[in-house]
């Protein structure tokens, strides 16, 4: 979706050519003054995204200076990378790392599998109503905010009359009801799971789309040889959407560190912190909620690096590998 | 479809009703947790703290609404979300679509400017810190514009809609103008009627974005009951009777609620929140569809 930029774009190749050669012709100042209702639709927009994309980029100098709210720029004191010594020496920080990457792959994982498989599974089923019916559900959690999913999660999970703990007693797996909430053992499942129920009916639209544009000509082909519907899911379907698959892939390696923190913040409470706080709720924690801007403000930094790191990487070795690249 | 089942072995027929297996269980782990709260909410609650209800009232009754909807703060939440809901979709529609229209012709001069300026805003973020305080600097906390105006424009949105344009006839725009039309009667005329299904898949994405957020709230407005959100309430009761603790700044109204019945309380506030998005989005299916892959099969 991302690799919508300028280039990507087809253009119908008569308009392009012609429209900017009548217009060399013209100076730059009289080209503005008759496009003056294009520049009135666009300008106020993109000094809209410098103020609130761009400048607090500026805001990261803060990590460099021992920032204090009251003083202005001028008057802040300079300390260098003092902040960021102070961040690798912390050991909540390793912890917190170690958090983040943990939920992060995980997430990465199923949330990358679990998706491509629902989808071959819905392309195979027969009946187009209730196909549709499933679809229509799956898609119903995206839709719904963190606050509300953390709180049927919790639900579900609770100890006295929740659905999963009923059904493991029903079924004599535990002989009491699992503290799922209080345990910090359980949390990254907890939090995985709770991505994967949420979004995964979501992430099929797309593969579901590539699906679409397989040629019914090769199942058709197969099933005379008499191929059965596992050999064609894997010889034919996976294969179709191969592309598809691995530019979500990227991005979604891309995206490998910015997990948010919505589902931490929601689902995680004092009992399981040491497993819940992750390098956002970290920032959050000991940054702006006890007024230490600079520290959060650098642990931000660290964040921000490390995912670009990893777009660039991810993005490195794709090329490499099937000589394409998504940016 | 007969021509499917035209050799349909045995190993096809028990891969068929696994598969339809699979998708019961889907089906019944997405609904049952909604049905779920929604018995327990239309139930009464001190027959709740019995335990046991599944996807239907036991005691029905009414009783558990009429409570949530006697206390004040929930009502302004309510007011304020769908006011913030409303004014950030038109808001964001019309950026969205205004700039997806200079981007698409191809005779624009800052076109490739613009369109790389935004593209970048997809790459990086300034980060929580620093957002807080271009916020305070603009004197933005404490108001209701902080909600709308960060978000105003999405780049993400802006492309979808430019895709869309894109596969217009361009014929169109050519004969308004040679009718004398300016760019702006051309996009207000014509580009804005003919775009309408991206822009209710747009519309749908705003709007959802708008209603489910609470950490702006939780930020920036979180001690401000004018200005609080119903997305925010929810989480402050959800949190404050959590097992394990966890409260935040828990006011008077979560307390008070909670030594009611937190049970029957937490439920019916979900429902509140959830139910206007259940309402929406089967009828804007076949847009949001449409819209997620027009941008997808570009890419």
């Amino acid at each position: 979706m991302e690799a919508l930029t300028p280039n990507t774009i087809p253009r119908s190749g008569q308009d392009t050519a012609k429209a900017p050669k009548r217009k060399r012709k013209r100076g730059f100042w009289s080209t503005v003054l008759q496009q003056k209702y294009l520049y009135l639709m666009s300008l106020p927009f993109v000094i809209w995204v410098f103020v609130f994309s761009y400048l607090p980029l500026w805001g990261w100098t803060m990590a460099f200076q021992n920032y204090k709210p009251a003083r202005s720029f001028s008057e802040q004191k300079w300390v260098g990378f003092k902040y960021f010594q102070e961040l690798f020496q912390d050991d909540r920080f390793y912890l917190v790392l170690r958090n983040t990457l943990a939920m992060s792959f995980m997430g990465l994982i199923l949330g990358f599998v679990v998706p491509i498989f629902f989808a071959i599974l819905l392309n195979e089923l027969r009946g187009m109503f209730f196909k549709r019916f499933v679809q229509t559900v799956s898609y119903l959690p995206h839709f719904v905010s963190w606050v509300v999913v953390a709180g049927i999660i919790t639900k579900m999970l609770s100890i006295d009359g929740g659905a999963v703990n009923q059904i493991l007693m029903a079924l004599h797996l535990t002989d009491e009801p699992i503290q799922f909430m209080a345990k910090g053992s359980w949390f990254w499942y907890i939090v995985t799971g709770s991505d994967v129920w949420k979004e995964t009916g979501w992430n099929t639209i797309i593969y579901l789309a590539a699906i679409t544009g397989i040629d019914p000509e090769l199942y058709e082909a197969s099933r005379v040889d008499g191929a059965s519907r596992w050999r064609q899911m894997w010889h034919i379907t996976l294969p179709g959407i191969r592309s598809t698959i691995s530019v979500l892939l990227i991005m979604s390696i891309g995206h490998l560190i910015s997990i948010g923190f919505e589902k931490q913040f929601l689902l995680g409470n004092n009992l399981v912190t040491d497993y819940s706080e992750v390098l956002d709720l970290y920032a959050l924690n000991y940054g702006l909620n006890m007024g230490r801007f600079s520290y959060g403000t650098a642990i931000g930094i660290f964040n921000s690096v490390v995912s670009i790191i990893l777009l660039f990487t991810a993005n490195g070795i794709f090329k490499k590998v099937t000589k394409e690249s998504i940016m | 479809m007969p021509n499917k089942a035209f050799n349909a072995t045995r190993s096809d027929k028990i891969f068929d009703i696994c598969n339809i297996i699979f998708m019961a269980i889907v089906l019944i782990v997405t609904l049952y947790p909604f049905l779920n709260v929604l018995a327990i909410s239309l139930n009464d609650s001190i027959d709740t703290v019995r335990g046991g209800i599944t996807i239907w009232p036991r005691a029905f009754t009414f009783e558990n609404y009429k409570t949530i909807f006697a206390y004040d703060t929930l009502l302004q939440g309510l007011k304020i979300s769908i006011l913030r809901t409303i004014v950030g979709a038109v808001l964001g529609l019309l950026s969205a679509s205004m700039l997806a229209y200079t981007l698409s012709r191809p005779d624009f001069q800052a076109r490739k400017f613009v369109s790389t300026f935004l593209a970048m805003t997809m790459y990086f973020s300034g980060g929580l810190i620093p957002g807080y305080i271009l916020m305070r600097d603009l004197n933005l906390i404490g108001t209701f514009w902080v909600y709308v105006l960060p978000g105003l424009v999405s780049a993400f949105n802006v492309f979808i809609v430019r895709s869309f344009i894109d596969g217009l006839p361009y014929a169109l725009q050519e004969s308004a103008k040679l009718d004398g039309a300016n760019d702006f009667t051309v996009y207000w005329r014509i580009i804005l009627p003919l775009c309408k299904p991206v822009l209710a898949t747009i519309a749908l994405f705003l709007a959802v974005g708008q209603w489910n957020s609470w950490f702006d709230t939780y930020l920036y407005n979180g001690s401000n009951a004018t200005w609080t959100t119903l997305q925010y309430e929810l989480m402050k009761v959800l949190q404050s009777t959590q097992q394990g603790g966890g409260a935040i700044n828990a006011n008077d109204m979560a307390k008070q609620m909670a030594q009611i019945s937190p049970e029957s309380i937490k439920m019916a506030i979900t429902i509140v929140v959830t139910v206007p998005i259940l309402i929406v989005y089967p009828f804007l299916q076949k847009y949001f569809v449409s819209g997620m892959t027009l941008g997808a099969v570009k890419s």
